[in-house]
């Protein structure tokens, strides 16, 4: 599509909408988000760059095939689960570390649960880049 | 154009330039490959170390213990991947690991320079991890799963010969027959679990009172003998074992006779505690294994293949040992145990022989093998060692086999007859076979055709010859046998350490001992006779009306042209029909749920009351929803109508907004917007709609008005029911203390529920992919991804 007020648009929008998408991500666990809603707030600013800038260029700017995106979201999906285990705990048991924790504050929390929304997330990603690049060159 | 599809392919493959000009499929094979390579050496000493591994157990089982050990495997689920060691896991055990030892030498030169050597070897192991863990695990469950990797390994090696057509069917045949044994073995062992409250098998073998007198015991009995009867090849079942000697010769050794399909019969052994002793096993045992046992002893003898003639007595074999577990007194379970070990060690020496004859003349004809004791003589005395055994010649282990089977016979109190005279007619029959299989090829004049043959290479006679002289050492020191394995096993499987075990060669002469006189009479007269026996048997068979092996065939047409019917019928390719399937689907199985199940009971719908709580907020999306839909049903642009149903989406995500659940409504808002992007992509392909008069479809508006009022009703009932709130109680409480997350939909999604998200996440990946292949798959011959226009 050319169309001059999309693509100058969609050069703010798109890293907007990745921001975001990682803001909702990681907000997640606490309040409305998490990887799932992340991931499809990602795949949207993509799709408007396929939009404005056609699939191929889009494909490059992805650097990876989106499919193996979704791919490497379910590996890490998996591997986050399969941590438990390192563990003696059962498979997907959520392992937490609480990085300069005090009595009073919890500090960080870094987790496998994190690591499993960061591969769905991607899973969400590729999966709906996938469909739609295929789609966009397809049409 | 044509120049760019080429260069496809090779940029995938990391740009390696030779392959890009041949084309994708023939890669893997231009690799020149290393053949053999340190998968023999590891193949043999790895059986080896678990052999020498279980020896250290004899001196405890030996003296009536069990050992057991474990780790839970999924706890939640009683299940366990424990073990149970007893006589009978012990006497597989060994022969698992001490003839996959002697096995898997042999194949270093057997098939050692054969270029898929190391997925031969890979599948051989598969198999005898699995073999091991059936018959070590004490959990039905572990049970199951290491039956099924014998089922697949088993598949896989028949079929190993891939580029012929007979393989692949027999491999299949194979896969089916027991995969859907297994199947059958699945749902009696849930049942099984179920009657006795845990699938510990060390518990269940105590409870078989209980369990024969639960009204589920005929099911349960008929599920697992189905399972039993596939993988042992018990009549009807049979016609498998002989097509599965399609696999190179190693592997009917091993699996085909010496192993695999004596898992059925160890099954059987196995659960005799708990489901033995009524008169349903009894006979269903004595009839399918006195049956399979005469009709494969005929067959055996009507070949001229030497590996077939094998093949069929290993079916005699499996049929007598299902025979004799199911007779089930002392004698007869005592009978069977020793004649599954004296089986196994002749019948893997036998295969293995004339694996080797085949390798070294290229020929497994009976009629064209003569005299090649001259040229082979260690593989005829590692032949002529076991096939003495089998025939029952003392002073061999073969010898007291058959006279404790006669015993047992003549000593059971029902059926005796039918029993004794089965087993009798087999061993005469055996000894026969014995002969085609050893004296026919080996003794008298070498013919010109063979006079350059020589002796195999040592790893392939070892095996034979040390399982031959394993048949002698254990008839002449037959005390060895007994205490160590015999009467271990035979305990184990009766279920009581009382029994007393006492092998003999001779100690009196009885009517056993006379029985076997004759039984040598009889099978000399029959050996000598074989020609016009043959020929009979040939008649006899071509005018009998039991054809399985082409029944089998027919069964598979008709099941491919069920299935080419209903494609047909469902898969029309019209993605209207489609749609309507779905949909009426959909409101059937609403519709008869609601009504059957009276999930509505008395609706009291007072719409003064339903209505009185809405706000304008609430009337404004109503409206907009609604103005939404109508305008999807009416207009006639396919663009406004996609846009439309966005709306009603839309105006759906702000009800979730209203009803706070966040989370619900944003989701609803981007896969809304998402699939609006798509439809409308994919839209700008398709032509406009033309709605005249006569597409107004009244049908389609009947079938979504339906199907709209039932969503509602059951919305409805939802509402007056009672919703149970436990779970929703425990995720709201836990939450923060244990999954340390405020986002309760998150922390279901994530951590709670993973394992399902994991599912769901997974499903998403093959979705994707499946439809990208689709969309690309409709691409090749037209444009290039890289888009040369």
């Amino acid at each position: 599509m050319n169309s001059i007020i999309l693509n100058a648009a969609t050069r703010l929008l798109v890293s907007l909408l990745l921001l975001f998408s990682v803001y909702m991500l990681l907000r997640g666990h606490n309040l409305p988000g998490g990887g799932f809603i992340g991931g499809l707030i990602g795949a949207t600013g993509f799709v408007l760059y396929a939009i404005a800038q056609g699939a191929e260029a889009t494909r490059a700017a992805l650097r990876y095939e989106p499919q193996n995106i979704a791919m490497i979201g379910l590996g890490v999906a998996l591997g986050a689960g399969v941590w438990a285990v390192f563990f003696d705990d059962a498979f997907f048991t959520g392992q937490w570390l609480f990085i300069g924790a005090t009595e009073d504050d919890k500090g960080l929390p870094i987790s496998s649960v994190l690591v499993f929304d960061i591969g769905v997330y991607l899973v969400v990603f590729g999966s709906i880049l996938t469909l739609v690049l295929a789609l966009e060159e397809e049409v | 154009m044509r120049s760019g599809r080429q260069e496809g392919p090779a940029a995938a493959t990391g740009g390696d330039g030779k392959i890009g000009v041949t084309g994708v499929a023939k890669t893997g094979t231009e690799v020149p490959r290393v053949y053999g390579g340190p998968a023999g050496w590891i193949s043999v000493l790895f059986p080896a170390a678990i052999f020498v591994w279980f020896l250290q157990f004899l001196g405890p089982v030996a003296a009536g213990e069990q050992v057991l050990l474990g780790i839970d495997w999924v706890p939640s689920m009683d299940i366990r991947m424990s073990v149970l060691i007893d006589g009978l896991s012990l006497t597989f055990g060994l022969l698992i690991s001490g003839i996959g030892a002697l096995v898997t030498l042999y194949s270093t030169k057997y098939l050692g320079n054969h270029p898929e050597y190391p997925r031969f070897v890979l599948f051989l192991m598969l198999f005898m991890v699995g073999m091991l863990g059936l018959v070590l695990a004490d959990n039905l469950i572990a049970l199951f799963v290491f039956w099924e990797i014998t089922t697949i390994s088993s598949y896989l090696l028949i079929g190993f010969d891939s580029d012929s057509a007979k393989s692949r069917r027999s491999a299949l045949q194979a896969l089916l027959l027991t995969g859907t044994g297994g199947l059958a073995l699945l749902a009696g062992m849930i049942l099984l679990g179920n009657v006795a409250g845990s699938f510990e098998l060390s518990v269940i073998l105590t409870m078989g009172d209980e369990i024969r007198a639960d009204p589920l015991y005929i099911p349960i009995l008929i599920l697992f003998l189905a399972g039993a009867f596939t993988k042992s090849a018990q009549f009807p079942f049979h016609f498998w074992l002989p097509n599965a000697m399609a696999a190179p010769t190693p592997v009917s050794a091993y699996l085909h006779s010496a192993t695999m399909v004596k898992a059925g019969v160890y099954l059987m052994a196995r659960m005799n505690p708990s489901l033995g002793g009524t008169e349903p096993w009894f006979w269903a045992l004595v009839i399918a294994g006195g049956f399979t046992t005469v009709f494969a002893s005929l067959l055996a003898v009507r070949q001229t293949d030497i590996k077939q003639v094998l093949a069929y007595t290993t079916l005699m074999a499996l049929g007598a040992l299902t025979l004799f577990i199911g007779v089930g007194t002392q004698d007869a379970i005592k009978a069977a145990m020793l004649f599954l070990v004296v089986h196994s060690l002749y019948k893997a020496a036998l295969f293995l022989m004339i694996g080797i004859v085949d390798h070294e003349t290229g020929t497994r004809e009976v009629d064209q093998l003569r005299g090649l004791a001259r040229k082979m003589p260690v593989t005829f005395v590692a032949g002529a060692l076991a096939a003495i055994s089998m025939a029952g010649i003392p002073p061999f282990v073969g010898f007291i086999g058959k006279e404790f089977l006669y015993k047992a016979g003549l000593g059971t109190e029902i059926a005796s007859l039918w029993v004794t005279g089965t087993i009798f007619a087999a061993s005469v029959l055996m000894f026969v076979a014995a002969g085609i299989a050893v004296a026919r090829p080996f003794l008298g004049r070498t013919p010109e055709a063979l006079s350059g043959t020589h002796e195999g290479p040592a790893a392939m006679w070892i095996g034979p010859l040390l399982l031959g002289g394993l048949s002698l050492w254990l008839g002449v020191f037959s005390d060895v046998g007994e205490t160590w394995i015999v009467a271990p096993a035979t305990w184990a499987v009766y279920g009581s350490t009382s029994v007393a075990v006492d092998l003999y060669l001779f100690r009196e002469v009885n009517q056993a001992f006379l029985l076997s006189l004759v039984t040598f009479a009889a099978g000399f007269v029959l050996y000598l006779a074989q020609r016009p026996l043959r020929a009979f048997l040939a008649r006899a068979i071509e005018i009998s009306p039991l054809k399985f092996d082409p029944g089998w065939d027919r069964t598979l047409d008709g099941l491919k042209a069920l299935a080419e019917w209903q494609t047909r019928i469902l898969q029309s390719g019209v993605l209207q029909r489609y749609m309507v399937i779905v949909f009426v689907t959909l409101a059937l199985g609403m519709g008869v749920t609601i009504s059957l199940k009276d999930a509505l009971g008395p609706v009291v719908l007072d719409f003064a009351e339903e209505f009185d709580g809405l706000v304008f907020k609430h009337w404004a999306v109503l409206v907009f929803i609604t103005a939404g839909a109508l305008m999807t049903a009416y207009t006639s642009s396919r663009m406004t109508a996609v846009a439309a149903l966005g709306v009603v989406g839309i105006g759906v995500a702000l009800i979730f907004i209203m009803f706070s659940a966040p989370d619900v409504a944003i989701t609803q808002l981007l896969v809304e917007t998402l699939t609006v992007v798509l439809v409308a992509v994919a839209m700008l392909k398709l032509p406009h709609l033309n709605l005249s008069k006569e597409e107004r479809r009244p049908g389609h508006a009947f079938l979504s008005l339906t199907v709209g009022a039932l969503v509602a009703v059951v919305l409805v009932a939802v509402e007056q029911g009672d919703i149970d709130r436990r779970i929703t109680d425990y995720f709201e409480v836990a939450s923060w203390p244990e999954a340390y997350g405020r986002n309760i939909v998150n922390v279901i999604l994530v951590d709670f529920r993973a394992l399902d998200t994991f599912g769901e996440i997974a499903v998403v990946v093959i979705a994707a992919l499946a439809a990208y292949a689709l969309l690309r798959g409709t691409r090749y011959g037209r444009v290039t991804r890289d888009g040369e226009e």
